[in-house]
């Protein structure tokens, strides 16, 4: 129950772990658009070498980045195959079964958006989830969106909720496991019956889960408060978050790396 | 007022509503003086009131009547408004029993700086609290790591620190050391004991544990909302029939020494602690 690590985060240290969060989740945006952008054969490469050129940077293993796409390949499956039959292209279909005709257009397309998938979920989660711990992902979201504070939205507020919620994540499930334990020891069954049944078992754990999850935010409230929490105003935070070359210079790639797979589209089209 | 007095509480009094209607007193018309740097205990069995005034200290919980002084200001006054409930809570900090419900962060160093930063601190003053607050109690090793993977005995001491870098005069600890375990309760002890002696901090500590009572300068029992006894740990643990009486029993071996007396050995010194007790023990028979 201790070593479970919340989210994909890998601990090591890499040019890319130590680019400021903000930064990071900006670039990550930026990523997501180029993705989007590509769209021939030699700027699909390009990305599929970036993506594998993140990988390497952030010194993350190849197989635990490909174990974590195995989830989605139903999806991306499910996509193509529903690209293959519904693009129509110009000419005679390489396939005519009857009720459906495969073009020539629906393969490119289908690969093409296997790739941007593909690189889509890689990108974004090594700038982002691997490399981040989720504690200063929030604090980088709410400085980014602090400006919106301007304009009444408790922009603070929200990544307060968001941080105490992954505090207790570990908390609540150790508890989980108490009840559970607890519920076995007065003869409680989850395994064995219907679905049915077994989601009947649940309910004695969720109640007193839920319950002593009141109870947990009702002492955490008292005890904030006297440790003088009053909101966001009149805060000041021990980490000062600065942006350094490394982070100009990955932002200087990044739009290098957008401007080269635009300059593909337009010259090789 | 006494000069010398840090919290000066003057008839103090609190109910609450029952389902029927009805009140119960919690305390009943307490009046209470502790000095400045003074290390007391608030004893006292279950329902005796004492967690009731620790959350009253605080301004957590407010009185049907009295006075409450901190640091020669009046807590209890209607007029106060939320500046000064945060300047009281600066002042006074308090750790409560379940070291879970306190821990904020999922960092151990942001945690501890959870409370200077709402107090406004420029960082690098943060950082240097936070650096000095951990090494007092023990934990720098532990500075980036996760509450979570720490024992309770550890997670206490963070929230131990995260009081102590906000500077207070005071600290409160209601029950801190109720839901640890004998090791993590030595550990608490220790550390509240080091608080007291090398950062001159006053503490009260509100316990049901003789053994932990014995360790203060000063003991204050309650018994049903009431002040039964008030004096050093040797004075009160005289009294053994009345502590008998409300449903609390001398340490172990102030036990000992008492039935060691009633057999006519008289061993002299103070016997509070097992160490000190055997000491007292071998002097004592070394001689006869």
């Amino acid at each position: 129950m201790k070593s479970i690590t919340l989210g994909q985060y890998y601990s090591v240290d890499s040019p890319i772990h130590r680019l400021d969060p903000r930064v990071k989740i900006v670039l990550a945006i930026l990523y997501i658009v180029i993705v989007f952008l590509s769209a021939n054969i030699l700027s699909m490469a390009l990305l599929l070498g970036s993506a594998f050129l993140l990988i390497a940077l952030a010194h993350i293993p190849v197989k635990l980045v490909m174990k974590s796409v195995k989830p989605i390949v139903f999806i991306i499956a499910f996509t193509a195959i529903i690209n293959i039959f519904w693009t129509s292209g110009e000419g005679d279909p390489l396939i005519d079964i009857g009720f459906a005709q495969i073009y020539k257009e629906g393969i490119v397309n289908a690969i093409f958006l296997v790739i941007r998938i593909f690189v889509l979920i890689i990108g974004s989660s090594i700038l982002l989830t691997y490399t981040t711990t989720p504690i200063s992902l929030t604090d980088g979201i709410e400085r980014l969106l602090s400006p919106l504070k301007k304009i009444g939205l408790p922009v603070h507020d929200f990544a307060m909720i968001m941080t105490i919620a992954l505090r207790f994540i570990p908390t609540l499930m150790e508890e989980a496991d108490k009840i559970m334990s607890a519920q076995k020891a007065r003869g409680a069954d989850f395994t064995n019956g219907s679905l049915i049944q077994r989601a009947k078992a649940l309910i004695p754990i969720l109640i007193p889960l839920f319950s002593s999850s009141i109870r947990h935010a009702l002492d955490l409230a008292t005890a904030m408060e006297c440790r003088c929490y009053r909101g966001g105003e009149g805060r000041t935070r021990m980490k000062i978050l600065k942006c350094g070359t490394a982070d100009i210079v990955a932002v200087v790639l990044v739009v290098a790396f957008g401007a080269a797979v635009v300059c593909l589209n337009v010259f090789f089209a | 007022m006494n000069s010398d007095s840090y919290i000066k509480i003057e008839n103090l009094s609190i109910s609450y509503e029952e389902d029927d209607g009805g009140r119960t007193s919690v305390l009943k018309n307490i009046s209470l003086n502790i000095k400045k740097g003074e290390y007391l205990a608030v004893l006292g069995h279950n329902g005796s009131g004492k967690s009731t005034l620790a959350k009253l200290l605080n301004m957590i919980l407010e009185p049907d009547s009295g006075k409450i002084y901190i640091d020669g200001k009046e807590i209890t006054d209607p007029s106060m408004t939320e500046e000064d409930v945060f300047e009281l809570r600066k002042k006074v900090g308090m750790v409560f029993q379940n070291p879970d419900n306190q821990l904020v962060a999922t960092i151990v160093e942001d945690d501890v700086a959870f409370g200077p930063e709402n107090l406004g601190i420029e960082p690098h003053e943060i950082r240097k609290r936070v650096d000095d607050a951990l090494s007092a109690v023990g934990m720098s090793e532990y500075a980036k790591g996760e509450p979570a993977r720490l024992s309770g005995g550890q997670k206490q001491r963070i929230a131990i620190a995260g009081i102590l870098a906000m500077k207070p005069d005071c600290m409160i600890f209601d029950e801190s050391t109720a839901m640890l375990d004998p090791l993590g309760r030595r550990d608490i002890m220790d550390t509240i004991e080091m608080l007291n002696r090398e950062h001159g901090i006053t503490i009260i500590m509100i316990t049901h544990y003789m053994d932990e009572a014995a360790r203060a300068n000063r003991i204050v029992v309650l018994d049903d909302g009431e002040i039964l006894m008030d004096g050093a740990p040797t004075q009160i643990f005289e009294q053994h029939e009345k502590l008998k009486e409300c449903g609390l029993d001398v340490p172990q071996c102030v036990g000992l020494v008492n039935l060691l007396k009633e057999r006519g050995i008289i061993i002299k010194g103070e016997c509070h602690t097992p160490s000190a007790c055997a000491d007292a023990i071998v002097a004592a028979l070394n001689k006869g």
